[in-house]
């Protein structure tokens, strides 16, 4: 690859999104009216093709996140609650509460849109639980994508959107985010962005600990293999506070092909029992009486009842089952006409497959392959391997402002959802302490960032200016991995194994392996301590000097290479701030086998920040407000 | 009308050669313009796209659903699933339908809605007015109307 007929390309806009996914689509959508009123430009970057990007790129079975306040059925408050205590009180009620107060209106716009929502004979919303609700969800990314190219086309000129752009990092002037810069994964293009307000929206992080499966099956992760730490790696390098980044998200789901178990649980009221049949969220009930007081609050934790399952298996009660076969038994048994009965077994073998079919096809593709029908046999579930999502049960993301009207003082610093970096903000699985806000919840937040943003471009007019040295520098080092392949790797008989570089996907499994054995992955049963977290830390100092030799090939392969970047910094801030809480408490998403317990002391924010001036890690212990 | 496909042993997502025909008549192939994670590749050779990096396939079913020719399958991850199981859709604009055959034969058929507007109209206000102009406010495109 001949390097010298890379194309420097500079684009000018006013806001920057970054990513496709929910919450980039809902920015898009927002800032396209508001910055039509004021004349801005809005431009969307995308890694990937938006109509099938980010974690909904396969489709989804149900929105999880609908109040209906406006039917009288929840409350914004309510809501709050439910979250705080599920994260064993580890949130920021303000950014739960804005979400919360703005998703119905982010539903009902994807209804009309072209989304068909389930409906009771009523007319009303089926509800899977108390806050999701069901859908036929295959094209619910296509529809919303869709509806986000529209309104960036409304915009004319103004508004416009690139695919297959891979963003690396941002571009700062001082303490300033103005901009990011990229490649295409395509053709010989490096891209600079100059804006004057940046929206990071580009999901959360997958492979950073090693996946159960490392054959074929290492692609079929839980959360997309695609979303690779990007938005953290952003926020970090510019500067911005972080939040919560030992939370982690462990989620229980169908063992190997990680099928959604929500409509298990909740539509057919599915129990999970061990190999003799005992349901041990009963069994067990004492344990939870330990964590106190979450423990005792409905619906238990999802970390705890990881938790607990876990303790089965430690007891050698596995394997554990989702026992399908009776929830939908006793579905049928309810109905004492005969014809009806088996009218309801149809239907619900019928819903029992869209919802994987809808979201996980890979899970039907395993029952077809294994011979399972689940109306007669149960299906084994497992706890997957970690990942960085905060738009789920976990809470890993930037340290973002709350709105004046709800965010208690030092919460609020002038823009919704701005980082701590002036000019950028962060939205989706990029903003931290704000779980469980799910698809519809990361779109709407990334309509509240997008219309604060704008607002930010409007009060900083100026145009910002990038020096030619500052682009030729950032070209050097976004093209270095290919320079270093193209300078060594005739050296050797074989491209893949050169003392000169690693390839990034050794690179990968090399930061899997570390992060597995040393801080608590699933092959260790999630558990880790100050000892094994310090030597992990240790051993990945190693692996940043040796970033510095990936190689790549190809652009693809290039792309491959900074995703690994990516995901070595995730994981930095990750073992930073496990060693920093000295405690234990989500004890279904990791153990610290040195502090067992929960503490009172630490029902706290444990924070960090990445000095750009420095390159020092600060670690800052933040009061829950 | 299903047409039932033969499943072959070779990747999580393959191409059936004699199907593919390189989207010839499109300026790129459908599969690579949809892969989310960037591994359908034309071979220029051949004329037959690829998956380059099947351990890095989610098995989300974008390039079987997009192609135009049915080329693409998915066969299960060999690391955990026993062989003969197939899953294979047919997307229309408004509807999916999948065809479902076990590893013992048995067949089962669904057929789900997936959208209610036509493909490429959707007006983003939905007709919702946005009841302010007020940059500064709390009140979101659409709102309160929408709410």
């Amino acid at each position: 690859m001949n390097l010298d007929n890379f194309e420097t390309v500079v684009v000018e806009t006013d806001l920057l999104i970054l990513g496709g996914g929910m919450a980039a689509c809902g920015a898009a959508f927002e800032a396209a009216h508001w910055a039509k009123k004021h004349g801005l430009r809005v431009c969307l970057v995308d890694k990937a093709s938006m109509e099938r990007s980010g974690a909904v790129a396969m489709g989804l079975s149900a929105i999880n996140l609908y109040l209906g306040v406006s039917k009288g059925n929840n409350t914004v408050d309510e809501y709050v609650n439910y979250v705080k205590n599920d994260l064993m009180g580890i949130a920021r009620k303000d950014l739960v509460a804005n979400i919360a107060r703005h998703v119905d209106s982010s539903v009902h716009l994807f209804e009309k849109w072209g989304l068909p929502i389930w409906k009771d004979d009523e007319g009303n919303y089926v509800n899977e639980g108390r806050w999701q609700i069901m859908i036929h969800g295959e094209s619910y990314k296509n529809i919303v994508s869709e509806a986000a190219k529209n309104a960036l086309k409304e915009l004319g000129e103004n508004g416009s959107y690139y695919e297959r752009i891979f963003i690396i990092e941002p571009v700062m002037i001082g303490d300033r985010c103005v901009g990011a810069m990229g490649f295409s994964v395509r053709e010989n293009k490096f891209y600079v962005f100059k804006a004057k307000a940046v929206l990071d929206s580009m999901g959360g992080a997958v492979h950073v600990f090693r996946p159960r499966s490392v054959g074929e099956g290492l692609g079929r992760s839980w959360y997309p293999p695609f979303n690779s730490g990007a938005s953290t790696y952003f926020t970090l390098k510019a500067g911005a506070e972080m939040t919560c980044q030992e939370v982690r998200f462990v989620p229980v789901r169908f063992k190997d092909s990680y099928g959604p178990v929500g409509a298990w649980f909740l539509l057919f009221k599915s129990k999970a029992t061990n190999a003799k049949g005992e349901d041990y969220m009963e069994t067990r009930a004492a344990e939870l009486e330990k964590w106190a007081p979450y423990g005792a609050s409905k619906p238990t934790p999802a970390n705890l009842r990881n938790y607990l399952m876990l303790l089965e298996l430690e007891a050698g009660n596995g394997p554990i089952y989702m026992r399908t076969d009776e929830a939908i038994q006793k579905l049928v048994a309810e109905i004492p006409d005969e014809k009806e009965a088996r009218r309801k077994m149809k239907e619900l073998e019928s819903e029992a497959w869209e919802d994987f079919l809808d979201m996980t096809v890979s899970q039907a593709l395993n029952w077809a392959s294994h011979n399972i029908m689940p109306e007669e046999s149960p299906s084994e579930i497992s706890a997957c391997e970690p990942y960085f999502i905060s738009s789920h049960s976990g809470a890993s993301g930037a340290w973002v402002s709350g709105p004046v009207d709800l965010a208690p003082g030092e919460h609020h610093w002038g823009y919704d959802n701005m980082t701590t970096t002036k000019g950028l903000f962060a939205a989706g699985d990029a903003s931290g302490a704000s779980s469980h806000k799910f698809s519809s919840g990361s779109f709407t937040e990334g309509r509240i960032a997008g219309k604060a943003a704008i607002a930010f471009c409007m009060d900083h007019p100026d145009a910002i200016k990038i020096s030619d040295e500052q682009i030729a520098a950032m070209k050097e080092k976004a093209l270095m991995p290919l320079k270093i392949f193209e300078e060594h790797s005739g050296y050797t008989n074989d491209v893949d194994v050169n003392p000169n570089y690693i390839k990034p996907k050794m690179f990968m499994f090399r930061l899997q392996k570390i992060m597995d054995e040393y801080a608590g992955g699933a092959s260790v049963g999630f558990k880790t301590s100050d000892a094994l977290l310090t030597k992990g830390l240790e051993y990945l100092q190693f692996m940043k000097e040796d970033a510095e030799k990936l190689a790549a090939g190809d652009l693809n392969e290039l792309m491959r290479c900074w995703e690994n970047v990516h995901r070595m910094w995730q994981a930095e801030s990750h073992i930073r701030t496990v060693l920093f809480r000295e405690e234990t408490r989500w004890p279904g998403y990791y153990f610290r086998t040195d502090y067992p317990e929960m503490k009172e002391d630490w029902e706290a924010f444990a924070n960090c920040r990445w000095d750009p001036e420095t390159g020092e890690w600060e670690m800052i212990k933040r009061e829950l407000l | 009308m299903f047409v039932w496909i033969t499943n072959q042993e070779i990747m999580p997502s393959f191409v059936i050669t004699e199907k593919c025909d390189g989207c010839k008549a499109q300026d790129r192939t459908a599969c690579q313009y949809i892969c989310p994670n960037d591994l359908m590749v034309l071979d220029t050779t051949s004329n037959k796209a690829y998956n380059r990096a099947v351990d890095m396939c989610w098995e989300c079913y974008s390039c079987v659903k997009i192609c135009p020719t049915q080329a693409i399958e998915i066969r299960g991850y060999a690391d955990f699933m026993p062989l003969g199981g197939v899953v294979q859709p047919l997307r229309s604009t408004d509807s999916i339908m999948w065809a479902v055959r076990f590893r013992n034969k048995m067949v089962k058929r669904f057929k789900f809605p997936i959208r209610t507007t036509p493909e490429g109209s959707i007006e983003p206000d939905a007709g919702f007015s946005t009841g302010t102009d007020d940059l500064k406010s709390t009140v979101l495109r659409t709102e309160p109307d929408s709410l």
